[in-house]
């Protein structure tokens, strides 16, 4: 995966890169802050951190918490959309292989309709890097990723002593390694690189296979189910976190000049998600919902789209304020 | 057509207003733009979403038949919060509409049958437009049974159409009414119960239904018990639906999403989805 076109960028000349691409491309990279590492647009002064995994997954920067699908003014009565106008592609530098993956899955959703999404992602170029360390939750080759791997990826990026390897995957990662800053890597920068790739360890995932018919099989099991979801809160976090949700809520918003309609983030695990005007919810209690969750991330999914609906990046068990562990209600089906 | 972005409603003005019930309107709506009328086509079945704009949209079945170029037609039961607002609304109020979503009846395959239309209360408006449908093409289907029942005289919809329906060659209506009724004339029984005591055979026949979810699911129970297979039976399910084409997730039944691969479902495809369709 090392050749010809690789470049290096010295430690200390990333700033000079960065303001250098932050002047074509919408530049997105994880930052420090008080409260983690977040994706943050680039600028002067901030804590590019590229050795941790951003709290969130990028999801937000292609499909925002909100944002504005139309206007309806009541003067013209006209309807316009609001399709984003800024054309300036997004670069989003040192993404890890989950989260990339994670993209790719709510591309497959979202690509074929969504002129939004589709606005945003089809021009964006990406940087990414293997992962050297997984987290105690991260599950990533159970669902099928390579963590050394930067599938997809227009330039991959390794960290070695002194520096990063940067080596370019498409015809747009080579157009953004054409910056005067970068060098041309020396023979034992590639053997570095080389030999750091051949260090990762990559934990042997479960095999999911038969997963979907159990799964099926234990759908009308209602104790089951209850049992899985006891502690869980139904907060939610699970699937704001998640790289691949991707649920909405179309509302309205009023307004002195017209009408606002926003697409919000929504959660299969509300009650009210399938609440119905009439009263009648297919899905009334958690553990439906849940049910609906794991059912959708590794059956419904894999069945309209070929992949799992899931990365394995283990935000959900991270974050999960009960600790509600996918790993082990995915065992338990695979046991059921 | 809503053209390449989906959530791009066409603005349209409400033309007239019905009042079937208490809580029931119809209304007829034409878009504003002469060529998108002319050129906005559906099949019977098919679902639109209506905006009150600053409210928000819901959808509804276009229970006008394809023929008709001149309005779309939506029956709204007053419920929730958008159906609150439709029923404010009065001739020349502006509305957006969304569509058309979905799939439709299986009226190609129904050729040359005989058609049991099966309706309980708001759930008579698709299987309107499929009646419709027939009727403007009578020579393709054999002879057609409706059933419809409604809770009260009071809330029985389309009260207008009947006589029109009664009146057609090999169309048979079977008006019920939960209980007995000052001046109710025709019959009295929950919809499966009549359509038990009705008892139409299912050879060459397709058994059309939709209705509140407690009533299809003993009706499907009813077709069963009279030889019905699964593959005659077609229904058309609700579901709360926001996008409409099968992106904002929550519509799902399974790996199917009703805006989308449905709302049409045959007996046969339900059943090969997991168990949480009522």
């Amino acid at each position: 995966m090392v050749g010809d076109e690789a470049k290096f960028l010295p430690h200390e000349a990333i700033f000079e890169a960065l303001t250098e691409w932050a002047k074509r491309y919408s530049l997105f990279v994880p930052a420090e802050e008080e409260k983690g590492v977040f994706w943050r647009l680039f600028e002067p002064g901030i804590k590019v951190e590229l050795g941790l995994r951003p709290l969130e997954p990028p999801k937000r920067l292609f499909f925002p918490p909100t944002e504005v699908l139309l206007r309806f003014s009541y003067k013209e009565r006209q309807i316009l959309p609001e399709i984003p106008k800024d054309d300036t592609p997004l670069l989003v530098f040192g993404i890890r292989p989950c989260d990339l993956h994670g993209l790719k899955v709510l591309d497959q959703v979202l690509g074929q309709q969504d002129p939004y999404w589709k606005k945003r992602f089809v021009r964006a170029v990406f940087v990414s890097q293997p992962c050297t360390g997984a987290y105690d939750t991260c599950f990533c080759t159970w669902v099928g990723i390579n963590p050394k791997e930067a599938k997809g990826a227009d330039v991959s990026l390794v960290e070695l002593n002194g520096g990063w390897l940067l080596q370019p995957l498409t015809e747009r990662g080579r157009s953004l390694l054409e910056v005067g800053i970068l060098e041309k890597p020396s023979f034992s920068h590639l053997a570095e690189a080389q030999e750091l790739l051949s260090r990762i360890e990559v934990q042997k995932g479960e095999d999911l296979n038969g997963l979907a018919e159990n799964f099926y099989r234990s759908f009308d099991d209602l104790p089951f189910w209850r049992h899985m979801t006891f502690k869980c809160k139904a907060c939610a976090i699970c699937t704001f976190l998640c790289p691949t949700c991707f649920c909405f809520n179309i509302t309205d918003e009023k307004g002195h000049e017209g009408v606002l309609r926003l697409r919000t983030w929504d959660s299969c695990m509300f009650f009210h998600y399938t609440l119905e005007a009439s009263g009648h919810n297919p899905r009334p209690t958690k553990a439906e919902r849940y049910r609906n969750r794991i059912g959708h991330k590794f059956c419904y999914h894999p069945e309209r789209y070929t992949d799992y609906g899931c990365t394995g990046c283990g935000r959900c068990i991270k974050y999960c304020p009960v600790s509600l562990d996918v790993r082990e209600v995915l065992r338990r089906i695979k046991r059921y | 057509m809503t053209g390449s972005n989906p959530f791009l409603p066409i603005l349209a003005t409400v033309q007239e207003v019905i009042e079937e019930t208490p809580n029931i309107k119809t209304f007829r709506v034409s878009l504003d733009d002469p060529e998108v009328r002319e050129t906005f086509d559906f099949k019977p079945g098919q679902v639109a979403q209506l905006s009150v704009f600053g409210v928000g949209e819901a959808t509804f079945v276009i229970n006008s038949p394809p023929s008709e170029r001149d309005y779309l037609q939506f029956t709204v039961m007053r419920v929730g919060e958008v159906t609150t607002k439709l029923h404010e609304l009065r001739t020349g109020d502006k509305v957006g509409v969304r569509g058309p979503l979905g799939n439709w009846f299986p009226y190609e395959e129904m050729k040359g049958k005989d058609v049991l239309l099966i309706a309980g209360g708001i759930g008579m408006a698709p299987l309107r437009t499929l009646l419709l449908f027939i009727l403007e093409n009578r020579a393709d289907y054999g002879r057609v049974t409706l059933l419809y029942g409604c809770r009260t005289p009071q809330d029985m919809c389309f009260k207008g159409d009947i006589p029109h329906w009664r009146s057609q060659r090999d169309v048979e209506v079977i008006l019920t009414v939960d209980r007995r009724a000052p001046g109710w004339t025709e019959m009295v029984g929950l919809v499966p119960e009549v359509l038990k005591e009705i008892a139409p055979s299912p050879k060459g026949t397709v058994a059309v239904t939709c209705g509140p979810p407690v009533m299809i699911k003993y009706t499907l129970e009813a077709l069963k018990e009279l030889g019905f297979g699964d593959e005659q039976i077609v229904t058309t399910l609700e579901r709360r639906m926001k996008c409409g084409v099968g992106l904002c997730g929550r519509c799902n039944i399974g790996s199917r999403y009703v805006c989308k691969d449905g709302p049409v479902f045959t007996l046969a495809q339900l059943k090969a989805l997991p168990a949480e369709v009522f």
